[in-house]
């Protein structure tokens, strides 16, 4: 569709950490830098915040929290998919229910656990990354 | 606030809920699996109070009479930690985990071990997470239920050191399809404020560095930001 492609080059990627522990979007924000050293992180602590900022900026991927106080992390994923079919979005989470992991799959989303490590968020980036420059060649 | 809860920085607390609420979630799951349906839980709360006001907190929020399962716990962090339930809802719980062919006399037979056996895992489950995660080991008593009020719940049988401020956290969760609900409640003693803090300053150390990058970037990940790059 010419005409509606943004100007995305020169902009670098840039991953949104939703979470309303302080602490674990500061771990989450250390593993994307260390994998993304490139990628810029951009914070919201809880759904509403997220929904801002996605309005106001480009955001390229998130990793959101399940359990927040408000809109947990399903609902939020869910809104995210219904405005950017093609986003790439992990929840995170140490609710490893069967449900749970379910309604993450049905939002093509992709399930990491908590804690957040390196090692855990690999696979969701790489696969991100590469996505992306599918997206934006 | 009182002073003590003040003396817990804002991330100390935080990286407190947050220990407990990954705890939690992964006790929930093991519920989960006893039970076969989604179990859901709240956002976790934690506030510092006096055990009367621990007790009355949950007590005037049921009428019902309550049935817990508590394990005490002790090492780096010493306390409680409680599976709380209306009484209704614990025969619920023993019903789901029986399953549907045990008759209610067999449910109301079962009840007490049923109970002590799920609260086991699913307090083990969310002390053991704790633990691991503070890289600490804490001695855990045997399950033992107790029923009554809110205020015989949180009565300690052997004296405490002071009587004075928990920290009391919890988070509330319930079964939709079998009309379960109840808490996960813990009461961490208070007598060293210092030892805690220094347990969660090294905590947040951990965790936060666990997040560094260890060794150098992955090739994959330094060709597709070369790869990034070179679109510039």
């Amino acid at each position: 569709m010419p005409g509606t492609i943004l100007p995305t080059t020169g902009v670098p990627t840039t991953v949104l950490i939703v979470d309303d522990s302080k602490l674990a979007r500061i771990v989450a924000g250390k593993a994307v830098a260390s994998l993304q050293p490139d990628w810029m992180r951009v914070e919201a602590t809880n759904a509403a915040e997220a929904l801002a900022v996605t309005a106001s900026q480009k955001i390229d991927l998130a990793l959101i929290d399940f359990n927040m106080p408000g809109q947990d992390g399903l609902a939020l994923a869910a809104e995210l998919r219904a405005l950017h079919p093609a986003m790439p979005i992990a929840v995170i989470t140490a609710n490893v229910q069967d449900e749970v992991i379910a309604e993450v799959r049905a939002l093509h989303a992709t399930f990491v656990g908590k804690p957040i490590t390196p090692e855990g968020l690999r696979g969701f980036l790489a696969g991100a990354a590469l996505r992306l420059r599918v997206q934006n060649p | 606030m009182t002073p003590e809860a003040a003396a817990l920085t804002d991330l100390e607390r935080d990286a407190l809920t947050e220990l407990v609420n990954i705890g939690v979630s992964r006790a929930a799951a093991a519920l989960r699996k006893m039970i076969g349906e989604q179990v859901l839980l709240s956002v976790p709360a934690v506030e510092a109070m006096d055990r009367a006001a621990a007790a009355t907190l949950i007590g005037e929020r049921e009428s019902d009479h309550l049935v817990a399962v508590k394990q005490d716990f002790s090492g780096a962090l010493s306390g409680r930690a409680m599976l709380i339930f209306p009484q209704a809802s614990s025969l619920a719980l023993v019903r789901a985990v029986a399953g549907d062919a045990v008759s209610a006399d067999e449910v109301a037979d079962l009840e007490e071990e049923a109970l002590a056996e799920t609260g086991n895992v699913i307090l083990n489950r969310c002390l053991g997470t704790m633990a691991n995660m503070l890289h600490r080991s804490l001695a855990l008593s045997l399950p033992e239920v107790l029923r009554g009020d809110g205020a015989h719940l949180f009565r300690f049988d052997a004296p405490q050191p002071d009587d004075g401020l928990v920290l009391f956290l919890y988070i509330n969760f319930f079964v939709k399809n079998r009309n379960i609900r109840g808490y996960i409640a813990m009461l961490l003693d208070l007598p060293s404020l210092a030892a805690l803090k220094a347990l969660v300053a090294e905590f947040i150390q951990s965790a936060i560095g666990e997040a560094e990058p260890a060794a150098p970037p992955d090739k994959t990940f330094e060709a597709g930001t070369f790869e990034a790059g070179a679109l510039r």
